[in-house]
């Protein structure tokens, strides 16, 4: 479990399940959560996040009937392996939705796409060092 | 901000019972603005309030209220002042109107017609008998009664105690536009923080007869935050100097009161997701002050 980081606000406009739900499915992508990963059991999670069982189970359901876990009776919750190509088809449409937010921002700033493409690359070629 | 703007000025303000201590209070309140006082039961804000009105003598320090203290000018003081305690005495076999009528007589500057369509907005019987108010038609006459002589300071404490959500909602918004759309400046005090998260421009926490921290709301909020990290991934100077402290199996956090301080240096952790950045609200800040862990 050294590799999950997960936080949960009441305070987070999105509901408790979802940002359960959000920050695992990105731990699965970002390969934090490998395939046969065993997640902690419902009853943990819910009392190290002191939050109730009835929310986790709501967010193991949701991940399972995405097909992002599977859920083995008596033994736990284990991350499934078939499911990067989704986690990222699901990503492609938040990251249109994030970038469109910027393409409206640069238009009123009169910044153009040209310019925005550019600036892509300069971030990533500096993040990568 | 500027000094002449200022409606009222404490300094270094001191009261003694036995067994409490109101110890070195100052503060000023610009013209415009609502003050939220924020502290446990028995912190010393009813004390504070009751100096002001002068209903109790202060043993030492300095007030400046509209220039005037208190002490040698509580009749003009009055006539600037609209006060609502936490408890509301009237005559209980007297009407709404006669109540009215007698309140009036203590102002100069009292003005029926307002007075009449407070009534008249707040839904309040004038024949009722005042002891047949209901706990919520009572805070609301008690309002219509402050506001009345058109003051330009208004001091509530606790106004919303006992109030169901709906009408607390209410007198909360009518401070705001009090404020906001004439200019008038607000003093309110309540241990339910939500009411002046609600309101308040200015924050006064208040712990044990002292002023534990004062602060423009906006500030205090952009400075408050509860950081949670992964294991390892925040600075451990940074991880020393947070307070109400947490750690669980997926993570740990804390709370910090120099976020924008320290905000750069958490940029790289931020966008790797191994910190995130949580808002407080004024109950996490004042168990913070409180605890001091």
């Amino acid at each position: 479990m050294e590799n999950l980081f997960i936080v949960v606000s009441p305070l987070n406009p999105d509901p408790m399940y979802k940002q359960i739900t959000d920050q695992i499915k990105e731990a699965i992508a970002s390969g934090g959560l490998q395939p046969e990963a065993k997640l902690p059991s419902i009853r943990e999670m819910a009392r190290e996040l002191e939050i109730s069982e009835i929310t986790i189970k709501r967010a193991y359901s949701d991940l399972e009937n995405g097909g992002f876990i599977i859920t083995r009776s008596g033994l736990g919750s284990y991350v499934a392996d078939i499911n990067r190509e989704k986690l990222r088809k699901e990503k492609w449409m938040e990251i249109k939705k994030d970038i469109l937010k910027i393409c409206k921002t640069a238009e009123k700033f009169e910044i153009s796409p040209r310019e925005l493409i550019a600036l892509v690359r300069k971030i990533k070629e500096s993040s990568d060092g | 901000m500027d000094n002449s703007e200022n409606i009222l000025e404490l300094r270094h303000v001191r009261k003694k019972y036995k067994g409490f201590v109101l110890d070195d209070i100052s503060l000023d309140l610009p013209k415009g603005y609502i003050l939220g006082l924020i502290g446990p039961n028995g912190a010393g804000k009813t004390t504070t309030i009751k100096i002001l009105m002068n209903m109790v003598k202060r043993d030492g320090g300095e007030i400046q209220l509209f220039g005037l203290d208190p002490k040698t000018n509580a009749k003009r003081i009055k006539n600037k002042v609209g006060y609502l305690g936490e408890e509301q005495h009237y005559y209980g076999n007297k009407t709404v109107a006669w109540t009215g009528q007698f309140v009036s007589t203590f102002y100069d500057d009292w003005d029926t017609n307002a007075f009449q369509s407070l009534l008249t907005n707040f839904e309040i019987s004038r024949t009722k008998k005042t002891r047949e108010l209901s706990k919520g038609m009572k805070v609301r006459f008690s309002l219509a009664l402050a506001l009345s002589h058109h003051p330009e300071l208004l001091i509530l404490d606790e106004p919303t105690a006992g109030l169901d959500p709906v009408i607390r909602r209410e007198v909360l918004e009518l401070l705001r536009k009090k404020s906001k759309n004439e200019g008038k400046s607000v003093i309110i005090s309540s241990h339910i923080t939500d009411d002046i998260m609600r309101t308040a421009d200015l924050v006064a926490f208040l712990i044990q007869g002292k002023i534990a921290l004062i602060s423009e709301k906006d500030e205090l909020l952009s400075n408050w935050k509860r950081i949670h990290y992964k294991k390892g991934a925040l600075d451990s100077a940074i991880v020393g100097s947070l307070t109400r402290r947490k750690d669980h199996a997926f993570g740990s956090s804390g709370v910090t009161d120099r976020y924008v301080e320290i905000k750069d240096s958490l940029v790289q952790g931020i966008t790797e997701g191994v910190i995130k950045i949580e808002n407080v609200n004024l109950d996490d800040i004042l168990i913070s002050l409180v605890k001091g862990v």
